[in-house]
Parts: structure tokens; C-alpha cells; sequence
């Protein structure tokens, strides 16, 4: 660590910082809302480690989600902190956060519903409740969406078209 | 960026083989529907097969980067997408067959992604822990696709009599593609025989319901078995193949060691 930068910052107070970190794609919502911060621990060399769960395999924002909790650790005073992509817990839908759900819909992108745990993958795409008007009378439109984790829906009563955080 | 997914391990060159042909058939189905981005019929089927290529392609990073770990070579994934020669890919035919017509394509992409589907559920629950977590993150992402293509032979088969035409076409022209993917050769078997992975043999029976299932939905007919290219695992390919290689890697080749 060079001259004149802080003392570097316990790893407790840490994960509260990157748990703070906007969504590349969807700044409303923090990575802490996301739920793809999985652990925020001293590595074995006593350097902190981030575990990050990717939303999707090929999600583009990962490498800059990545960057950024870097350059967070590295102004808490970690310069040598590590970033670790992890597939387990495989990240879900259900890893959102109450407080993002409520972003989401604040931000006109209707939330997930739960997702099916046992048997075959099943995609629920039926009776998303539609934000601008709450009727259920929604339709499929475009299984993919303005990002990788969205896809887009019609609602019947009200005829606005609007994102879906897919459930999956 | 690095991924570390996979711990660092002892090498073993069947699991190294196997990562290595998951991988190869995710980038070129990936490479090959990158083909359609600006040509797709409407901007949302355009968005859609971009993302389903999105997905694979990720797929096919954490693959090479397994198998990279894996074979001792410690090359990344960057060095199996761009410094291998056609001959070195093993991916399976059919996830190499050009693209045709919207209809070819969305018939390509149900017999890969019913079997896709299928086989990383498989895999989901297999002993190494690294692959069984690929397996359960794969599995929904494919399983998205697989929608996608269930959704769109339903409609073009249920569509006009030129969209049910085609449609068919599609299917008839990917059918004898699709016996690779179950094929299984000394590596597939000593793995699954070993427990460490599926054997994709045994997927083919609920594979065949599935592919039945969706295929009379769309009123259409499940093809009649007939003949089946094979060589793909072995690194014989179809004359369209060299092209698509040879571009994928022009960047890499024209400036050697580039970054940006």
C-alpha cells in the first residue's frame, strides 16, 4: 500500500460497500439487491475475497460488475483484492431481495414470480401482474429484452408493452 | 476477466475431452446464430437470437476454461476459440449446419436445445461438483431456448401453408444430424460407466418423446430415420465449416497477442 491512502477498511465493513454497488444494466438496483454477491471473506493470505454468482453465463455487464467491486476494494484500501466468479449456489431469480422487487416495479420492469424448485424447468411467463395497471391479463411478447435477464410482456387490459425481470 | 469457477485440480484427459466438446458445440451453435444478428425477420427475433448465442457463447467461456484446468495445457479460453484449426473442433454437426432459412434455423436450435435441455440436467446431478453447478446454471438458460424453439415450430407449423412448408423442411434437413449427439465413443462411455457424467445415449428415448411431442403439436411430421453424418467429435466437418472458423478468428489472426 503507497503513501497517503486510508488504513484499509475491515473485510465486515466491506461487504456493505459492495452490496452497495449499482446494476450495470439496471442502476436502480444495487448487486446486494441482485443477490450475486455471494461472500465477502478474508482470503487464506488474510486478502479480502469477493464470490460473485453471475446472473448468466455470457451476462455482458459481469466483467464491468467485476471491475467495479474491484476498484471498491481497491479505494477500501485492498489494492490486492480478489474478485472469484463462483457457479454455486447457481444464481436464481429468487436471489432477488424484497427491496429490489420494490425497484424494479417502482421502475416499471414487473419482478419475478418464484421459481419452480423441483422437476423438470418450466418458464412461467403466464399472469405476471402488469405494472402499469396491475391486471393479470398480461401476455408473452418478446422472450428477450432490453437486457439478458429481461424479457417483455403485452398487457391485454390496459395494451401497454413492459420488461419482465424473467424467472429463472 | 479470470474466472475461477473451477478450482485448480488434478488433470484428467477424458473429463478435459468431454468440457472440450461441450464447449466446442455451444461457441459454433453461438457463432453460427451471431450470423443472423441485423438479417433476422424482426427486431425481437433479432434480440432473440443474439441473446440465445449471448448464452452460449458464456456457456462455451466456462467450458474452455474448465477443460483448459483440466488437460494440464493451461491454455485459456481465448486460445480454444482462436488458436485451434477447423480439424481441432469437436463439436457435433448439427450445431455447424448453415443457417438456411428461419425455419432451418429455429429447427436446428429445437434438436439441439430438447437435447441440451436434457443432457446439463443430467449433468446437474453429477459427482464433480464443479461440472453438477455448470450443469444446473446451463440447464435453465437452454431451457429458455428450448421455449423459444418450441414457441416458434409451433407457430410457423401452425402458420401458412409456406411457413408449415419450410418448417418441415427445416426439420427434415436437420434430422440427420441429430444421432451424433447421443453417439458415444470410448471417452463418453469409460465417463458415464465411471459415473462423472451422463451418458447422452441413454437421453435419446425421452429426447425422441420430446422432439415428437413439439413436432405434432406444430401439425407437422417427425422425419423418418434414414441416413446420419457423423464426424464432428473427431474433428471431421461439414465444407461450411472451415469459413465459419476462419472467420470467428480473422481479429485474432490479423494482430496476434492484440488487446483492446
Amino acid at each position: 500500500m503507497s503513501a497517503g491512502t486510508r488504513p484499509a477498511r475491515p473485510v465486515r465493513e466491506i461487504r456493505a460497500l459492495v452490496e452497495a454497488l449499482p446494476d450495470p444494466e439496471l442502476p436502480t438496483i444495487t448487486l446486494g439487491d441482485l443477490g450475486v454477491i455471494v461472500a465477502v471473506a478474508e482470503g487464506p493470505d488474510g486478502v479480502p475475497e469477493v464470490a460473485v454468482t453471475p446472473t448468466y453465463l455470457g451476462c455482458p455487464a459481469l466483467s464491468s460488475i467485476v471491475a467495479s467491486i474491484e476498484d471498491t476494494l481497491a479505494a477500501a484500501g485492498h489494492p490486492d483484492g480478489r474478485v472469484r466468479q463462483v457457479l454455486s449456489p447457481p444464481w436464481t431469480s429468487d436471489r432477488i431481495t424484497p427491496a429490489g422487487r420494490a425497484k424494479l416495479a417502482a421502475q416499471g420492469i414487473a419482478p419475478p414470480g418464484p421459481v419452480r424448485r423441483e422437476g423438470p424447468v418450466v418458464i412461467p411467463l403466464a399472469a405476471v401482474p402488469c405494472p402499469y395497471c396491475g391486471s393479470r391479463a398480461t401476455r408473452p411478447h418478446s422472450p428477450f429484452g432490453p437486457s439478458r435477464c429481461q424479457s417483455v410482456l403485452r398487457c391485454t387490459a390496459c395494451h401497454e408493452l413492459f420488461p419482465h425481470l424473467t424467472a429463472l | 476477466m479470470t474466472t475461477d469457477a473451477a478450482p485448480s485440480r488434478t488433470a484428467d484427459a477424458r473429463l478435459a475431452a468431454l468440457t472440450l466438446r461441450l464447449g466446442d458445440d455451444a461457441l459454433v451453435l453461438g457463432q453460427r446464430l451471431c450470423q443472423w444478428i441485423t438479417r433476422a425477420p424482426t427486431i425481437e427475433e433479432d434480440l432473440a437470437l443474439s441473446n440465445i448465442a449471448l448464452d452460449l457463447i458464456g456457456q462455451a467461456r466456462m467450458l474452455y476454461t474448465f477443460t483448459g484446468r483440466l488437460d494440464a495445457t493451461g491454455r485459456d479460453e481465448d486460445d480454444f476459440a482462436f488458436a485451434r484449426g477447423d480439424r481441432e473442433f469437436t463439436n457435433a454437426l448439427l450445431t455447424e449446419l448453415p443457417n438456411g432459412d428461419f425455419g432451418a434455423t429455429i429447427a436446428r436450435q429445437l434438436a439441439y436445445s430438447h437435447y441440451a435441455v436434457l443432457y446439463y440436467q443430467a449433468l446437474g446431478g453429477c459427482a464433480d461438483p464443479d461440472l453438477a453447478a455448470f450443469g444446473q446454471r446451463a440447464a435453465k438458460e437452454v431451457a429458455f431456448h428450448r421455449l423459444y424453439a418450441d414457441t416458434w415450430t409451433e407457430r410457423l407449423g401452425l402458420g401458412t401453408a409456406e411457413s408449415a412448408r419450410r418448417m418441415q423442411r427445416g426439420l427434415n434437413d436437420v434430422w440427420p444430424y441429430t444421432a451424433e449427439l447421443f453417439d458415444e465413443d470410448d471417452v463418453a462411455r469409460d465417463l458415464a460407466a465411471a459415473g462423472v457424467a451422463p451418458a447422452a445415449a441413454a437421453l435419446r428415448p425421452a429426447w425422441e418423446r420430446a422432439m415428437t411431442e413439439s413436432v405434432t403439436r406444430a401439425g407437422l411430421r417427425v422425419p423418418a430415420p434414414g441416413w446420419h453424418g457423423r464426424g464432428g467429435r473427431a474433428g471431421l466437418h461439414t465444407e461450411d465449416f472451415a469459413s465459419l472458423i476462419a472467420e470467428l478468428q480473422s481479429v485474432r489472426r490479423q494482430f496476434p497477442g492484440g488487446t483492446w
